[in-house]
C-alpha cells in the first residue's frame, strides 16, 4: 500500500500533470512536490500525487522491479 | 554479498532478529526469495507495515457504519474492502445495498462528490505516512474547490510511535530494522533517530530489489557486529535525512496525532492521525457521530503476535486452514502485502 511507482511526465497544467506509467496516462497533482517538475521528468507516484522527482536511471530499475512486486500481488485472483 | 553476511553473522556470532517493516518489502523479500539465502539464526521478522492489516475491527465497523447512512457515499482504496469486520467487511455491505466505491486516489472522491452534491461523500481513509499527504492534498483542494459535501473518515497511522512500542514489549527481541522505503521518502532517516539513540537498536532504509534487501542487511548486521546504532539510508536514490518537508506540512496543516488502536496489538499513544478542529466539519465522526459496539479478535486468530513479530504466520493454528486468502479471518491474510497472505503465496 505504501508503493510509490516512478512514472514519466507527459503534460503539466499548472498544478495537474499526466503521466506515463507502464504505457498508461493518468492524471496527477503536483502539489506535494517539493521541487518543480518538468515534462520529461521522472516522478515518484502515489494515491495520484507525485511526492519526489528521481532520475530516469533509478526509475527505470524500480519500473522493472516494482512490475515484479505488483504482478505478485496482482496475480491473485481473490484481490478485490 | 552473501559471504559478508555469513561472515559479519559468523563475528557476532548470536541468533540475530532483524525485522522488516513495511508489506511491500514482506514481498520484496519472498519474491526473491532472500530468506534462503541467510543463515540459519539471523531471521527475518515480518513487522506492523500494513495499514490495511492494522486497521481495527471497530473501525471497518464504524465504516460500514458510516455507508449506511442516508445518502452517503463511502470511499476507499481496494485493498479495505475486504478486510473482515465484526460481521461482514465492506465488501459484503456494498452486495448488501450499501453505496461503496473503490478509489485509486482520494482526488476520486472529489469528482464523486462534485458529480452527488445531494450525497454526504466520506473518503475512508487508511494509510501511513505515505498516504497522508495525498490524503491532506485532497482536503487543500476540498477547501479551495469549496467542495463541502466531502468528509474523511481517518484510520491514518504514523510508523515511528509503533515501532517505539514494540522496542519496549519483552515478546521478541529485535536487533535490527528494516525501515520502509517510500514512507521515508517523505518523512526522512530523522524520526527513526530515536529509535538508534533511545533503544540503541540499528536502522537501515531500504529498497526494495534484491541487492537492496541484502545490501540493507549487510548494513545492519555491520551495525551489530560493531556495536553501533546508527540511522543509515541504502535507499539514497528516493530517500533524504529531511524526507519531503513540502508533504510533512501538508500532513500538519491538516491533521494531529492521536492515540490509535492497531488491530491485534491495541491502542498505541500518539500513534494515529486525526483531523485538526479547524477542519472538524470534514470529520465524519465529529459531523456523524457514529457508534458501534466494541469487538474482540476473532477466536483463535493470531495477528496481533504475527504483527508484533512473535510468531510467524505458519505458528497460527487458523492458517491455512480456516483461515485462508479466499476466506480470510485475520487482516495479515486479506491484504497481499500482510505477512500471513506473503506466507502463504510463497512458503506453504
Amino acid at each position: 500500500m505504501c508503493l510509490a511507482v516512478p512514472s514519466r511526465i507527459v503534460e503539466i497544467d499548472n498544478l495537474l500533470a499526466v503521466v506515463d506509467v507502464y504505457g498508461a496516462r493518468k492524471e496527477i497533482s503536483l502539489l506535494l512536490m517539493p521541487e518543480e517538475a518538468l515534462i520529461g521528468d521522472y516522478v515518484l507516484v502515489h494515491a495520484g500525487f507525485a511526492i519526489q522527482k528521481v532520475d530516469e536511471e533509478a526509475a527505470q530499475d524500480a519500473l522493472r522491479l516494482i512490475r515484479e512486486i505488483a504482478d505478485a500481488m496482482e496475480q491473485e485472483e481473490f484481490k478485490e | 554479498m552473501i559471504d559478508l553476511i555469513k561472515n559479519l553473522y559468523n563475528k557476532i556470532n548470536r541468533p540475530v532478529n532483524l525485522m522488516e517493516v513495511c508489506g511491500t518489502h514482506t514481498v520484496a523479500i519472498f519474491k526473491h526469495g532472500i530468506r534462503s539465502l541467510l543463515p540459519e539464526g539471523l531471521r527475518l521478522l515480518s513487522g506492523p507495515g500494513c495499514p490495511v492489516c492494522v486497521t481495527s475491527i471497530k473501525d471497518i465497523d464504524k465504516a460500514i457504519a458510516l455507508s449506511m447512512l442516508d445518502n452517503a457515499i463511502l470511499c476507499t482504496f481496494g485493498d479495505m474492502m475486504r478486510v473482515p469486520g465484526a460481521k461482514k467487511s465492506l465488501s459484503e455491505a456494498r452486495a448488501e445495498g450499501a453505496d461503496i466505491r473503490v478509489v485509486y486516489s482520494p482526488l476520486d472522491c472529489l469528482k464523486i462528490a462534485e458529480e452527488n452534491e445531494n450525497k454526504k461523500v466520506i473518503f475512508f481513509s487508511a494509510g501511513f505516512e505515505t498516504t497522508t499527504p495525498s490524503v491532506a492534498g485532497t482536503i487543500f483542494e476540498a477547501e479551495r474547490r469549496q467542495i463541502n459535501n466531502f468528509f474523511i473518515y481517518s484510520v491514518n497511522k504514523l510508523v515511528p510511535p509503533a515501532l517505539d512500542v514494540l522496542l519496549q514489549s519483552d515478546d521478541v527481541r529485535i536487533d535490527g530494522f528494516i525501515m520502509p522505503g517510500h514512507v521515508s521518502t517523505i518523512i526522512g532517516s530523522k524520526p527513526y533517530d530515536f529509535i538508534a539513540s533511545k533503544h540503541s537498536t540499528p536502522c537501515v532504509i531500504t529498497g526494495f530489489g534484491a541487492d537492496d534487501i541484502l545490501s540493507g542487511i549487510t548494513m545492519l548486521l555491520k551495525q551489530i557486529a560493531e556495536g553501533r546504532a546508527a540511522v543509515e539510508i541504502q535507499y539514497k536514490s528516493v530517500v533524504t535525512e529531511n524526507g519531503n518537508q513540502k508533504a510533512v506540512e501538508f500532513i500538519n496543516k491538516y491533521f494531529e496525532p492521536c492515540d490509535s488502536y492497531w488491530r491485534g496489538i491495541g491502542s498505541l499513544p500518539q500513534s494515529g492521525l486525526k483531523l485538526r478542529d479547524e477542519y472538524k466539519q470534514r470529520d465524519a465522526e465529529v459531523v456523524f457521530k457514529i457508534d458501534v459496539p466494541d469487538s474482540s479478535e476473532p477466536k483463535g486468530c493470531q495477528c496481533g503476535l504475527v504483527l508484533r513479530g512473535v510468531k510467524i504466520p505458519s505458528e497460527c493454528p487458523l492458517f491455512g486452514k480456516a483461515c485462508t486468502p479466499e476466506k480470510p479471518i485475520g487482516a495479515c491474510m486479506v491484504s497481499m502485502e500482510g505477512s500471513c497472505a506473503a506466507y502463504y503465496k510463497y512458503n506453504r
